[in-house]
């Protein structure tokens, strides 16, 4: 599924997020996302996935506009996993990858044997067929990241959209991880800290700052020292993989550490706030 | 971490069409009972049920045979049976029997409201009370029995705080909608405002109890606000068995959504749940629920606590299952209770509502144990 925005606008409280997002991602392409913290990566995310509604510009998925698509319509489609919160539920492993059904049930109906087998074939995928009857709370981190990873894939989707999916996971799961979302043949979009990793396993990388998409292209025309230095703030050298993919070697962060008072202080006075307008408060989609 | 090479991967959207047939190869349901045995465990719920609502019928200040029961039933339901002497049969048609049923109801109601609301707002805390109603309804009802607003003839009283309290009970609801208007409704906002609307009408029954009631008045009053049995007739049986059932079904329409809620908002609408509607659907319903019920008998506490969490134990979290089951042990829960409640300091009769109160405090902690929170 080709995956296209044209001027993505997207205000939190008056204050713009996404600034005029234009991406174009091809079907079966795996793409990264990157970019600092609080650069608009989950905003993002959360637009192409119908889960926020633009204050500007179109999403589209194959071409259609998805902006009045029902949340149904939408999640048979395209899949989304958030970072997850840490929370509890007495939901069984197995259960939650079920949710994943949701989106092909009717209301008066539980899982059917296909579902079931759909279930079984998520779990084998992400290696937790051993843990199908555990309780959610008995879970590690890195096993319920992989369980909700299994929840978008029970979802059948066209395309997966990623938040920073390999956050709780070691370096074995996190290669698994990544070899598991490259090889699915489909469209992925995935927010990823972790530079390397996205350089070694993705197509293309697309990165943000302050709202905006800076740059797109291979690996090694965004992971330039010059973007490590300027967006990133480190100061890092690029190294070469044998797969010719750059790897960063970090050799700190590029600004010394300054005292946190004199960083408190603005130069000058915040202007008030603005209203918020109704479009930026409505949650989800409903 | 790779499917067969040679058979279909169901994970590809191509594989939508596919259908398995029978069960799957590889077993993945273990641990809680499968289908057959949760259908077994509900209809031995449902005769549990019919059971205790005509043992519940017998037990009381007077007791009552099963011969006489059935007399009763048989004369009263046109079978040509011999009627008791007019005294029991009035006890049995009049008073026992539409407070057995009254029981019945609200304890299902209770529970389903309390298993949704824990859903909704995401916390194990939540029971029908959360959303402030009881208090609107408290203060509805010490409002209608203060001021002389039903002067009108003998009963008038009774109908006065019921529908007082049915009328506080809708306000203090319009409130809440009100100031979570243009909000997302997300979980902690829901539960935050319930408990300030809540406050809110606390304080106002407080004010008007000891600005203007009587002893008398007050004495009534605590009952019923303590949570009672005793004033359930069958007029206020017909409405609840009208309403009760619609509730339960709507809650229960929603039984796949609400197990999409458990990983918040996003998470849900990524799976094409519509959260807000849901949400606002199921606060809808379980305000209808409550005020329904806090009307005629007050704010029963613990039932719509504790039930959810016991219940969830035996037949797991998804709503689907649990929320049939709730209904039904809240119903048999309540029954008991009440006959408890009439029995235990015979003929003194103790409020519903204590009783559910210090069976529901240990009851909890045993559940919190078995959880492993405690």
């Amino acid at each position: 599924m080709r995956i296209t925005a044209e001027g993505l606008s997207w205000l939190a409280s008056g204050t713009p997020v996404v600034r005029g997002v234009g991406l174009d991602i091809a079907p079966g392409e795996t793409v990264g996302l990157l970019g600092p913290n609080g650069s608009g990566k989950s905003s993002l995310l959360r637009c192409l996935a119908g889960l926020r509604v633009p204050d500007a510009g179109t999403v589209r998925y194959d071409g259609l506009p998805v902006r009045d698509w029902s949340a149904r319509r939408i999640a048979r489609r395209i899949a989304f996993v958030e970072q997850d919160s840490g929370l509890d539920t007495d939901l069984r492993v197995a259960d939650v990858v079920g949710l994943g059904r949701t989106p092909f049930r009717d209301r008066l109906h539980g899982p059917d044997a296909t579902d079931r087998a759909v279930v079984a074939a998520a779990l084998d995928r992400v290696g937790l067929t051993a843990l199908a009857g555990r309780s959610w709370r008995g879970l590690s981190g890195g096993e319920r990241q992989r369980a909700h990873i299994a929840r978008a894939l029970a979802q059948q989707p066209y395309g997966l959209l990623l938040d920073e999916p390999t956050n709780h996971l070691d370096v074995r799961h996190r290669l698994e991880l990544m070899e598991l979302l490259a090889g699915t043949g489909q469209t992925v979009l995935v927010a990823l800290h972790d530079l390397t990793l996205a350089a070694r396993y993705c197509d293309r990388l697309l990165l943000m700052h302050h709202g905006r998409l800076i740059a797109s292209g291979p690996p090694a025309a965004v992971l330039t020292t010059e973007h490590l230095a300027g967006i990133f703030e480190v100061d890092a050298e690029l190294a070469t993989d044998a797969l010719g993919r750059p790897a960063v070697c970090y050799r700190g962060p590029l600004r010394p550490a300054v005292p946190a008072s004199a960083t408190a202080t603005p130069p000058e006075p915040a202007p008030a706030p603005a209203p918020r307008p109704v479009s930026t408060l409505r949650e989800g989609t409903s | 971490m790779s499917a067969d090479p040679g058979t279909v991967d169901l994970l590809l959207p191509a594989a939508r069409d596919v259908r398995v047939d029978g069960a799957p190869s590889r077993r993945v349901r273990a641990g809680r009972a499968g289908g057959p045995a949760r259908t077994g465990l509900f209809l031995a719920g449902v005769l549990v049920l019919a059971v205790s609502v005509a043992a519940g019928t017998r037990i009381g200040a007077a007791d009552v045979g099963w011969t006489d029961l059935g007399r009763v039933l048989g004369a009263r339901l046109g079978l040509g049976t011999e009627p008791l002497p007019p005294l029991l049969d009035s006890l049995v048609w009049d008073l026992r029997l539409p407070r057995v049923l009254m029981a019945a109801l609200v304890g299902a109601s209770l529970a389903v409201c309390g298993t949704v609301l824990q859903a909704v707002t995401r916390n194990a805390l939540a029971d029908p009370y959360l959303l402030g109603v009881s208090s609107g309804a408290s203060a509805g009802a010490v409002i209608a029995a203060v001021l002389p607003l039903a002067l009108a003839g003998p009963g008038a009283g009774a109908l006065g705080v019921t529908g007082g309290a049915l009328v506080g009970a809708l306000l203090s609801f319009g409130l809440l909608l009100a100031l979570l208007r243009r909000t997302g409704l997300d979980s902690v906002r829901i539960a935050l405002t319930g408990v300030v609307v809540g406050q809110l009408f606390t304080a106002l029954t407080s004010l008007v109890l000891m600005a203007s009631a009587d002893a008398d008045t007050t004495r009534a009053l605590t009952h019923w606000l303590l949570g009672s049995m005793a004033p359930a007739r069958w007029d206020a049986v017909a409405v609840c068995a009208l309403v009760t059932p619609l509730g339960l079904a709507a809650a229960w329409l929603c039984a796949n959504s609400l197990d999409g809620l458990a990983f918040g908002a996003d998470t849900a609408a990524s799976l094409g749940i519509g959260v807000r509607r849901t949400r606002m659907l199921l606060l809808v319903v379980t305000a209808v629920l409550t005020s329904v019920a806090v009307a005629t008998v007050g704010a029963i506490g613990f039932v719509g606590l504790i039930v959810p969490h016991g219940v969830r134990l035996l037949v797991g979290p998804l709503h689907r299952v649990l929320l049939p089951h709730a209904a039904l042990a809240g119903a048999v829960f309540l029954v008991w209770t009440d006959a408890l409640a009439r029995v235990a300091f015979a003929p003194r009769e103790i409020p519903v509502g204590v009783i559910t109160a210090l069976l529901g405090v240990p009851l909890f902690l045993v559940v919190l144990r078995r959880k492993g929170e405690l």
